[in-house]
This record gives structure tokens, C-alpha cells and sequence, in this order.
């Protein structure tokens, strides 16, 4: 072993600099010529192919195209039911979030972007409202309610939205039970996004412009549509998710690796798969970066001779030679 | 230059700007910089993806510059615009396929050799750094696929932290990583992987055992 280690530096030591036969060589030349080669072939390919542009959805749209799917994802935001509400750091202290061991670093960057599904997402647009006496009366009403109470008529509410129905006009109908104010909130918020004002109240911040859509999009997520959207077009997680993109184009394929973990155990079924997942892909990145320092795989090429056939005419030649 | 020269050395030693210049020089030559000769090695079709590699980043910087130069919207409701959109998709599929290859020939050739570490570092480095980049770019795009890559990404953000300063359901910021900080980044990266390039050259091929022990052989008869 100890005979390799030294064969192995003398190598090492062998290929620091070049000492034989150079030939005449325009690397300025050899770019440009690169360049256009570049630039035909992304122009065939994009004369061939063009490239993906799927209009977002909006949640006028959802609600619009599914206002049961809607008024469930709002009964579950109004009472901290939904993937968001319980979602815990950067949006809430809901839940400490994924974690590896003691590692916690979602608990340990705590609260960045606050979120308070019941106020941010329901109560502050209908509260935006105006001229709806019996709306204000409601949202009233369910504000001084006790916990349980909301809690009981939130339980009951969503069960009879499994059986709801949504009408011509685009309101849904539940059948008759004890739901306190919800039916009036939940009609009014359905109201509001059907006519595009959820859309615009759920980007409002502090100012005139802006550029954040964590509100709008996390809504949008807890729902159905945009899940709905991405099977047809084969993107949910289990479809190796983010790699892809829509349509027949190749996505981030340059991600497989990233999102192979996801589709075997024990991280397809584990909780804290992401961190799991992200500390796997650290550790592989790490030892890419690394490779020429870690024995065994620096090595690799010197046992699989492929560089035989990258350099053969180089062999080749000298071999004629001596 | 009369007047610099014209100064004793003891003065011109103290200038940072000649200090700098004669230091680059020194370690890079302008000849080793813009050699005209190459080994005569370098000859196989796996040297063309180094450089296929830095030309697809020349037409992904122009056809990204044009995209930025008319803002994040105008590709959408425009021919011309969703052509240089298309440039930019292509190229940086191309971009990525060309250096994976790279990649793998620089391992297979062991190009760490004789003091070569620090150019594989860099160019391993700035694929890393490049994912960013890219998955930057898709969630800028303002259309579902940015909504759902970027709804579905920010889990494994969050969860080990990064979601606190990297939201990527933050257009904005997403937007402002895309376009400057992550391709200033990748630019420095592969500035820096160029240059080692140029300082120390391409790895030699492994010596043969069989073609040393026969020019060992020959040697006598030589003699």
C-alpha cells in the first residue's frame, strides 16, 4: 500500500508540469468559434421547442373553478387547521418545524415572515370590506366567540362542506346545522375572491409596491388547485417534483439526484424528510468539492482506465515513437 | 511612464498599482494567459466542453441581459420577448449538460494532478453554485411552473434554515438573487477557474507502465 501511496505522489508530482511536444493553438479563435456553435444550437432548439410559459393561477380563478375546495381551504386557515397555520418557523411557533437529532435550524432562525392564517387570510380582508353590516356583525361575532365555540362550529362547518354544494352564482350551500357566523364569512370571503379582491388584499403590506407573494401562494397551496394542476402536468413530489416543469420540456434535470431521495425510504416517508434530504445532498456536495483529497474515489480513474481512451492518440504517438 | 521610471526603485516599490501588477504578471504572464501553444496532448473531444461550457455562459449573460434590460413581465406578452426567454431556457440546458460532461471527463483524467486541487475546487464549486442560479431563475419566471417549483422548494429551505433570508415565494428577492448576486457568483467562479487554468495547464496523461517498461527496456540498446 505504501509502494501505491508513493507510486501515487510520484504520479502526482510526474504532472505538474508538461514537459514534451506543444502544438500551435488560438484559444481566442477556439472561444469564438465556441460561441457560435453555442448560440446555432440554442437557436435550432428554441425555433424547434420555444419554451413553457403556463399562466399562473389566481385565486379569482380557484375560487371561481372550485369555490367548495376554497371555502374548505379558508375554514382550515380560519381555524389553524392548514399546512401553513401548523407550519411552524419562518411563518409561526406553531410547531418547531423538521429537525436531524438536536440539529433544529428551522427552531433556531426563528419567525422571519409571521403569519396568522386565522387573521392574515380570512379576517383581515373580510374586515376590508365595506357597506356589509351583517359581515361586520359576523366577523364580530366570531372574534368573541370562545376558542371552543369557533372551534365547534369550524368542526362542523367542514364536515358539512363534504356534502356542499355550489350554486350558479358561485356561493356554496351546506346543509342546515349550527355553524354561528361562518356561513356568512365563509360566503362573503368566496364573494370577495371570486371578484378578484382576495387576490390583491393578500399582496397588501406596508407599501405601494409590491413583490412578495408569501401570502397569496401559501394560501394557494394549502388548497387543492395548484396540487391539481401540477399532477395533470406530472410535477407532484412522488412525479419528481421540481425537476421537471410543464409540458414535454427537461426541467432542472441537473436536480435528480436532489429529488431521487424523495421517491425512497426512508426519506419518502419520513417527516423531516427535507432536512434529512438537504444534509444527504451537503454531504455529497461536500465531497464532490473534495474529491481529489478523499482516498478511494481520487483513485477511481486511476483503476478504471478511461483515460486510456481520452488520450489515446497521445498514447498512440508515443508509443510509435519509442 | 518616463516620470515613474524616472523615480528611484525604492519609490516605485511602495506603489500598491505597481505592486499589484507586477505580482499578476509574475504569476501570469501574458503569453500564459493568451498562450498560443497547447500541449500536444490536448487532443480528444472531451477538451471542447470546457469551453462549450464558458459559451453557453456568454449567451445565457446576453439573452438573460436582454430579458432583464425590458423587466420580468415582457416575455410573457410579447413574441420577441418569449424568443430571448427561450434562448435563455436553452442555453442554460445546455449550459448544465456541457458541464456535467465536463466534469466527468476533468475526473476521469484525475485533473487534480500535480497541483491542480484548487482548479477543481473552483469549477466543482461553481456547478454548485450554478442549481441556485437556476432554480432562482424558474421561480422568477411568473407563471405556474414558478408557482409550484417555488411552493414546493420552500420546504427543504425552510427546513434547514435558509427559508429566513431565501423566500423563494419572495418574487423580489428571488428576482434580485437571479439577476445579480448568484451570476456575479458564478461569473467570479469561473474567472477564478479560468485563470488556475491558464497558471498551471491542462493535467498530463497518466504515464503508461507498459510504454515506460518498454522505453526502460529500449534504453540499453539506446545507449
Amino acid at each position: 500500500m505504501s509502494g501505491y501511496r508513493a507510486r501515487r505522489r510520484a504520479e502526482d508530482e510526474a504532472a505538474r508540469e508538461w514537459k514534451g511536444g506543444c502544438r500551435s493553438y488560438d484559444v481566442v479563435k477556439e472561444f469564438c468559434i465556441a460561441v457560435g456553435v453555442v448560440l446555432a444550437i440554442t437557436l435550432v432548439l428554441t425555433i424547434l421547442f420555444s419554451s413553457p410559459d403556463d399562466p399562473p393561477s389566481t385565486i379569482r380563478q380557484w375560487s371561481r373553478a372550485d369555490p367548495v375546495d376554497f371555502v374548505t381551504t379558508a375554514v382550515s386557515e380560519l381555524d389553524g387547521s392548514s399546512t401553513t397555520a401548523g407550519y411552524g418557523p419562518p411563518y409561526n411557533h406553531a410547531s418547531s418545524g423538521q429537525h436531524e437529532w438536536f440539529i433544529r435550524p428551522q427552531k433556531w432562525l426563528g419567525v422571519s415572515h409571521p403569519i396568522d392564517t386565522t387573521q392574515d387570510f380570512v379576517l383581515a380582508p373580510l374586515s376590508s370590506i365595506t357597506g356589509q353590516p351583517a359581515l361586520q356583525s359576523a366577523i364580530s361575532s366570531y372574534k368573541s366567540a370562545s376558542s371552543k365555540q369557533q372551534s365547534a362550529w369550524a368542526d362542523g362547518y367542514t364536515k358539512a362542506l363534504n356534502n356542499a354544494k355550489a350554486n350558479p352564482d358561485g356561493s356554496i350551500t351546506v346543509p342546515p346545522g349550527s355553524y354561528g357566523p361562518l356561513p356568512t364569512l365563509m360566503n362573503s370571503l368566496v364573494a370577495f375572491a371570486q371578484a378578484g379582491g382576495l387576490d390583491g388584499a393578500l399582496l397588501t403590506s406596508k407599501q405601494f409596491y409590491q413583490t412578495d407573494y408569501t401570502k397569496p401562494l401559501l394560501f394557494m397551496a394549502d388548497g387543492g388547485l395548484l396540487a391539481s394542476r401540477a399532477k395533470q402536468q406530472h410535477l407532484l413530489g412522488t412525479q419528481w417534483g421540481i425537476m421537471n416543469e410543464t409540458g414535454s420540456y427537461p426541467g432542472q434535470s441537473w436536480l435528480w439526484l436532489y429529488t431521487f431521495w424523495y421517491q425512497i425510504k426512508p426519506f419518502s416517508t419520513s417527516s423531516n424528510a427535507d432536512i434529512l434530504v438537504m444534509t444527504v445532498m451537503a454531504v455529497l456536495s461536500l465531497a464532490l468539492v473534495l474529491i481529489p483529497l478523499i482516498p478511494g474515489i481520487r483513485d477511481i480513474p486511476r483503476w478504471i482506465p478511461i483515460y486510456k481512451l481520452i488520450w489515446r492518440d497521445h498514447y498512440r504517438f508515443i508509443g510509435q515513437r519509442r | 511612464m518616463s516620470v515613474l521610471s524616472d523615480k528611484p526603485a525604492g519609490v516605485r516599490r511602495r506603489s500598491w498599482t505597481v505592486a499589484l501588477r507586477e505580482r499578476a504578471v509574475a504569476a501570469l504572464p501574458p503569453e500564459k494567459l493568451l498562450a498560443d501553444k497547447q500541449p500536444s496532448y490536448v487532443s480528444s473531444w472531451i477538451y471542447v466542453f470546457g469551453v462549450l461550457s464558458l459559451a453557453s455562459l456568454v449567451v445565457i449573460i446576453g439573452s438573460g441581459t436582454i430579458l432583464a434590460l425590458k423587466g420580468p413581465a415582457w416575455w410573457h406578452f410579447t413574441g420577441v420577448g418569449h424568443f430571448f426567454n427561450s434562448i435563455h431556457l436553452w442555453s442554460v440546458e445546455l449550459f448544465f449538460f456541457v458541464m456535467v460532461i465536463h466534469l466527468w471527463g476533468k475526473y476521469w483524467m484525475a485533473a487534480w494532478r500535480g497541483g491542480r486541487v484548487r482548479t477543481w475546487v473552483t469549477g466543482a464549486v461553481t456547478f454548485l453554485v450554478a442549481i441556485p442560479c437556476a432554480l432562482t431563475g424558474y421561480v422568477s419566471q411568473q407563471n405556474f411552473d414558478s408557482q409550484w417549483i417555488s411552493a414546493q422548494a420552500k420546504d427543504a429551505m425552510n427546513a434547514v434554515g435558509i427559508g429566513s433570508f431565501f423566500n423563494l415565494l419572495n418574487f423580489g428577492q428571488m428576482y434580485s438573487y437571479h439577476v445579480l448576486l448568484l451570476p456575479v457568483a458564478v461569473v467570479a467562479l469561473v474567472v477564478a477557474h479560468v485563470l488556475l487554468v491558464r497558471k498551471y495547464g491542462v493535467v498530463p496523461p497518466f504515464e503508461l507502465r507498459e510504454l515506460k517498461a518498454r522505453a526502460m527496456a529500449a534504453q540499453p540498446e539506446d545507449g
